[in-house]
């Protein structure tokens, strides 16, 4: 055995993004040191300033497509990382800023910035995947960084990681919360949502706004119909679908389904 | 004449995407330049025609790092645009989770994006091989910050408790009064902490700022208070246009600030220090005083030593407030539907964080204006700058450009923010 078998290299990129995806790993505050020295950092920005080249084994990608230039970008990246993991909502579904997908992005320009002719930006927020072949696809605004930690190790064993495609639903009973759809009349996502946050909104209270995106068979038909029962009219609803994974397929065709 | 450009193309341990370039002809510097080549994301033009009650959650996607920041500007704005008065235990509830961002981001910035640049390493990770027990430190300074977050807000990052009239849900006395322990051990880390911050080698480099940041009568700021500055100012927030003013330079994705008829200025830890030394508790001050600080500071380099300070006032405040807490009668007042114009300041991490909406009657947001504090720190890091590269010519090339990158990272940038901020290149010619 060679003991000084080479470590894998991770590296970490961003795009357009608010930085909380990768901020989990700095938040992982009781595994960073471990998953330091398990692996080599070679290249994250946003914790330090040695920036190694590539190629390497692993490739975390935060953030969507909404530039000429990441969208070239993101190509060398790909050629660079052997496993290409997308974290996050932006990464995976575009993100919120895939609401400009529905308008005349121009005019969003305008309305933002006094010269508009100094920006550069392409008229849809895309997720990686539109782009070039993603080997594994953590959802999640934000993702959860337990689920990065698991897809870091399943990714350096080579086995597929354990993260769920069920429902928000099974995690709200798991954690004996009252259904608050049923018993408070709140509209909640949880029925059509992956799960993997832990079902934290309905344990506080209020309805899941769905931001770990569709789960693997959602019925957004029926939910609608509820919603409607509920008393929210289309443009209510259609706002609830457009949130942070607006972009993603299910929830793309629910929300265009109440206009 | 010859000239060179000192650059950095991509500018690490801060928030977000930027670079730097610094041109030179001669030994003179002729142009400082900040790039944030951040991808725009308009949020501005997307949170309009959503309701009111969802803006909390949008606006916290604009920065992983203060979310909590954006989600206390929104609420404050539209409660102001309703005339909408909260509970007095939603009010410390407010601060003690603005406390656990502040320690969260201060500590993250502090050990991991700071401190390597004073002992010379490229992250914390390489550092903590020399000096493992100070990045431990760090790491369980920042834990605590976060359980704070998770506590009140349900995760660390974009919280989904808060509300506009209040929370989702509010935390009962017992659990507050567990984060008990861990205060009392982040209270006396972060007084070490700010020993061993004022005990590194600063350059000497004293600039003539116009500190800004909100002023409360009897409080050190987080939610509420007038806008001041060292120069004068001295308004409600509603007269922040009148008084400041944004605009677009080429080189940026960001939008830049300045006072109206003077220029730059700085918002962030600093400038809190500076307009607020004796509303800190007096552990925070006499921490300061050890620590040989006093207000105000005007070296930026030092901007680490006054974090430390705001950590143990974060840790002090905290401790005062589960101590007193009772939680409100309802955890938030019924909003209803109404049109109204607001706006609201808040202290974030990095400095005061202006947000105006108008509402429609439908309770549709109609406008809105978000400024964040990178974009008012944006001008004064360039002329920072201006004023460093001069001093750095005689030093090898790799200094001086590691030494540029400090003096941006001592204003925390977030870039994330700022476009919705960096890269250096230094040029010599």
């Amino acid at each position: 055995m060679n003991s000084k078998r080479r470590k894998p290299r991770i590296g970490v990129f961003k795009f357009a993004s608010c930085d909380g995806c990768q901020l989990s790993l700095l938040d992982a505050e009781d595994e960073l040191l471990d998953v330091a020295a398990a692996v080599d950092i070679a290249y994250f920005p946003e914790a330090s300033r040695a920036m190694l080249k590539g190629p390497y084994d692993i490739g975390l990608v935060e953030g969507s497509i909404t530039t000429h230039h990441d969208a070239g970008r993101i190509q060398k990246v790909r050629k660079q990382c052997r496993t290409l993991i997308t974290i996050g909502a932006c990464a995976t579904a575009g993100g919120i800023q895939a609401l400009r997908n529905w308008v005349d992005t121009a005019e969003y320009v305008r309305a933002v910035y006094a010269t508009p002719k100094y920006i550069r930006t392409l008229s849809l927020s895309t997720p990686i995947a539109e782009h070039v072949p993603v080997d594994f696809e953590l959802r999640g605004c934000p993702i959860n960084k337990n689920h990065l930690l698991e897809v870091i190790s399943a990714a350096l064993i080579g086995r597929k990681p354990n993260i769920p495609t069920y429902s928000v639903c099974v995690e709200c009973k798991r954690r004996g919360n009252v259904c608050i759809a049923v018993a408070q009349g709140v509209a909640c996502l949880g029925p059509v949502t992956q799960a993997g946050c832990g079902a934290i909104c309905p344990a506080y209270g209020r309805g899941c706004y769905g931001c770990y995106g569709p789960m693997e068979t959602p019925n957004t038909a029926a939910l609608t119909d509820q919603f409607r029962i509920l008393g929210n009219d289309g443009s209510q609803i259609r706002r609830a679908y457009r949130g942070f994974n607006a972009w993603a397929w299910e929830f793309r065709k629910a929300g265009e389904e109440c206009e | 004449m010859k000239t060179r450009t000192i650059k950095v193309d991509y500018l690490a341990r801060v928030e977000g995407e930027g670079a730097l370039a610094v041109k030179l002809s001669g030994d003179k510097v002729v142009d400082v330049q900040l790039k944030i080549f951040e991808p725009p994301r308009l949020f501005e033009a997307f949170v309009c025609g959503r309701h009111f009650s969802e803006l909390p959650d949008l606006v916290a996607r604009i920065c992983g790092i203060c979310p909590v920041a954006y989600q206390m500007s929104a609420v404050h704005a539209i409660e102001s645009a309703l005339g909408i008065t909260i509970d007095p235990a939603v009010r410390l509830l407010r601060r003690l989770f603005y406390c656990g961002e502040w320690i969260e981001s201060h500590a993250l910035h502090i050990y991991m994006l700071h401190a390597p640049d004073f002992l010379g390493y490229a992250d914390a990770i390489r550092m903590a091989r020399d000096h493992r027990e100070l990045v431990e430190q760090g790491l369980r300074i920042k834990k605590i910050g976060n359980r704070i977050v998770s506590l009140i807000g349900g995760r660390e990052i974009h919280p989904v408790s808060v509300a506009v009239g209040g929370f989702y849900r509010v935390p009962s006395r017992q659990e507050l009064r567990a984060l008990a322990d861990d205060l009392e051990w982040g209270l006396d880390a972060s007084v070490k902490t700010a020993r061993f911050a004022s005990a590194l080698e600063f350059p000497d480099f004293v600039q003539d700022y116009e500190f800004v940041s909100l002023s409360h009568p009897n409080e050190y700021p987080f939610n509420e208070g007038r806008v001041e500055s060292s120069k004068g100012i001295d308004i409600d927030a509603g007269l922040y246009d009148q008084h400041f003013n944004e605009y677009h330079v080429e080189h940026s994705n960001a939008l830049q600030s300045a006072v109206r008829g003077r220029g730059s200025y700085l918002v962030g830890p600093m400038a809190r220090f500076a307009l607020n030394f004796d509303r800190l508790p007096p552990v925070a001050r006499q921490a300061a005083r050890e620590c040989g600080l006093s207000a105000p500071c005007n070296n930026p380099f030092r901007s680490i030593v006054v974090r430390a300070v705001e950590l143990v006032f974060a840790f002090a405040e905290a401790l005062r407030i589960i101590k007193t807490y009772q939680p409100p009668d309802q955890p938030r007042v019924p909003v209803p539907d109404q049109a109204g114009t607001g706006c609201a300041a808040t202290e974030a991490p990095r400095g005061l964080l202006y947000h105006r909406y108008e509402i429609g009657g439908d309770g549709l947001v109609k406008s809105a204006r978000i400024v964040p504090p990178t974009s008012q720190n944006q001008k004064r890091i360039e002329e920072d700058l201006w004023n460093l590269v001069p001093l750095l010519l005689h030093r090898p090339e790799h200094e001086i450009t590691w030494k540029c990158e400090q003096a941006v990272r001592n204003y925390d940038p977030c870039i994330s923010c700022a476009t919705h901020f960096l890269k250096l290149r230094l040029e010599r010619g």
